[in-house]
């Protein structure tokens, strides 16, 4: 990495002043996690005591795992986050080849009205998609958790981008060969934008792997709650105080993602970059 | 490929996207506004047009202006830090310092856990007596002090978690920026003799200018719309010290069951939202002549 930092280094005494401030961030960054690794990994006696030799257990993870149906809740976020990063490829695709490469009445105002979900989004009007997930006796179902994010405003415009920058010549030979217009979407776009898809993909899991609210409002058994809902339902009732499984529950349900997050770390922070970058 | 052949193709590929657009974001936002003007069917009792009742119960709410003032509160102090912090963040990250790696992984990690998980941990963190906060603070010899259950200090341990959750999103899209300066920049600069201040106020930072408008956009919207915290640390409480926009809507809607008054406070969500989008316009304007 050559970019100006080799001339405007800092050096001496305030680079060393700034390594520890950037250690000192850093681990204040990082406090709040180790705590709650401390907690679940001993004893609750030492859950608010620090003792190096505390004996290690993983005793809270059983019990937190007793405690609620947390299988069923992992079982229902994969199929959600599954769902919907299947529809938004395809959606997305479809509706990205249409703008970048198709010339039609209403295209910019369409393209408009797709922008309107970068500020406007699902999160935001819950009281009227819960009425017509109603109205459509979706209430409690994976479908009704998924299906207000489907079309992602975000990924239209990220593959728009991307279609725009294939090269046009590529297009036309490939028509030259007898595609059609759907198969060039797949035989030429598609394969050009792995990287963009991989990037989106990784957000679009996370985000849905986290969300909350709207999971909160809309799914109301042990058959659709996603982990997210689940733990608040099983932190918020009888559990009350007892921290080890609280904080275990919590680990536990993480844990898919911060291994992943762990093991593709690169790809995780390039892919949240790019997806900025646009 | 013909003219109408492209127009039907196009319309084709849009169909299925715009239809889920149209139907969860252009007709629940318009529905909002539509609903906003009626009462909340009750029972047997249908839903009958009282024109701006809701408007008016809306600005004799003290509730609804405490939220307001809260959320502009929480706002005004996240967004600032976050993005001082990222900025902070990137530079450090991005320069020759021991452990670079390992820092940025510490600095990022929050920003990939669910909200709830982070708002768990932290309400622990919090707790008086046996969290963490408590046990630092009485080893300096301070009394004992109930963090999120006392109105002077709830909302600012809110903001604390956002910051912390929202810095290291923000810092990846300045380093991604930082790494995709040129170096001649930095080089010509120091033939020039600018210090290393002035190089980054006169230089670096003006180019990162799109940069942070593209983070000030992203942390504004979250400002409006992450309260997952507030479900899982205060409910809103002490006494609505802490309940935000969106979370005064979800109590209204959906523990109120009151659609019809929740309507109307969707309106001044959108409001806001409408606001930055406007702004954003009007900055990008300015912003070309950066590039």
């Amino acid at each position: 990495m050559s970019n100006g930092t080799q001339v405007y280094a800092s050096r001496g005494a305030t680079h060393a002043l700034e390594t520890a401030g950037a250690w000192v961030l850093g681990l204040l960054w990082m406090l709040p996690l180790v705590y709650a690794f401390w907690t679940a990994f001993h004893p609750a006696e030492f859950s608010t005591r620090f003792d190096l030799l505390a004996p290690l257990t993983l005793e809270n993870f059983r019990r937190a795992w007793d405690a609620a149906p947390f299988a069923r809740y992992f079982v229902n976020t994969v199929m959600l986050v599954t769902m919907v990063l299947a529809a938004q490829l395809v959606l997305v695709t479809l509706a990205a080849y249409a703008f970048a490469r198709f010339e039609f009445p209403g295209r910019n105002l369409l393209f408009a009205l797709v922008l309107v979900q970068l500020m406007v989004m699902p999160d935001v009007l819950i009281v009227e998609n819960y009425r017509t997930m109603s109205a459509l006796g979706l209430r409690d179902t994976i479908l009704a958790i998924g299906l207000p994010y489907m079309a992602s405003a975000f990924g239209i415009f990220l593959l728009r981008q991307t279609f725009k920058t294939v090269p046009r010549e590529l297009d036309d030979a490939a028509r030259v060969e007898g595609c059609g217009p759907v198969q060039v979407l797949w035989k030429v776009y598609v394969p050009l934008a792995r990287p963009v898809y991989l990037a989106y993909a990784l957000v679009s899991v996370s985000f849905h792997w986290n969300n909350f609210l709207w999971p909160l409002i809309v799914s109301n058994s042990v058959e659709t709650r996603p982990l997210t809902v689940g733990l608040q339902v099983f932190s918020a009732t009888d559990q009350g105080i007892d921290w080890s499984i609280i904080t275990a529950a919590t680990l536990l349900t993480t844990a898919p993602l911060l291994i992943a997050f762990l093991l593709f770390q690169k790809q995780f922070v390039q892919s949240f970059m790019r997806a900025g970058l646009k | 490929m013909t003219r109408s052949a492209q127009w039907l193709y196009g319309w084709l590929l849009l169909l299925p996207a715009m239809a889920l657009l149209a139907l969860f974001t252009h007709y629940p936002a318009v529905a909002t506004l539509w609903h906003s003007f009626f009462s909340t069917p009750k029972g047997a009792r249908p839903a009958v047009f009282v024109g701006l009742d809701n408007y008016r119960n809306l600005v004799e709410d003290p509730v609804f202006w405490q939220a307001f003032s809260n959320n502009l509160w929480f706002a005004a102090g996240t967004i600032p830090a976050s993005i001082a912090l990222a900025l902070l963040m990137a530079v450090w990250v991005n320069g020759r310092i021991r452990g670079r790696g390992l820092l940025r992984l510490a600095y990022f990690t929050p920003t990939i856990l669910p909200m709830i998980a982070v708002a768990n941990i932290w309400l622990f963190f919090y707790t008086p007596e046996y969290g963490l906060l408590e046990q630092v603070t009485r080893s300096f010899g301070f009394g004992t002090h109930n963090w999120l259950g006392s109105q002077s200090t709830a909302l600012a341990c809110l903001m604390v978690v956002t910051v912390w959750k929202e810095a290291g999103f923000f810092m990846i899209f300045y380093l991604a920026a930082l790494q995709s300066m040129s170096p001649h920049l930095a080089e010509a600069a120091a033939i020039e003799g600018a210090s290393r201040w002035h190089f980054f106020r006169r230089v670096t930072f003006p180019l990162l200018m799109p940069t942070t408008l593209f983070v000030l956009v992203n942390a504004v919207i979250n400002a409006f719309r992450l309260v997952d915290h507030v479900v899982v640390m205060t409910r809103g409480g002490p006494d609505n010290a802490t309940s935000l926009l969106l979370y005064y809507i979800y109590e209204i809607g959906f523990r109120f069951w009151d659609s019809a008054y929740a309507a109307a406070l969707t309106m001044v969500l959108l409001a806001i939202l409408g606001l930055v989008a406007l702004a954003q316009f009007a900055f990008l304007e300015k912003r070309t002549h950066y590039q």
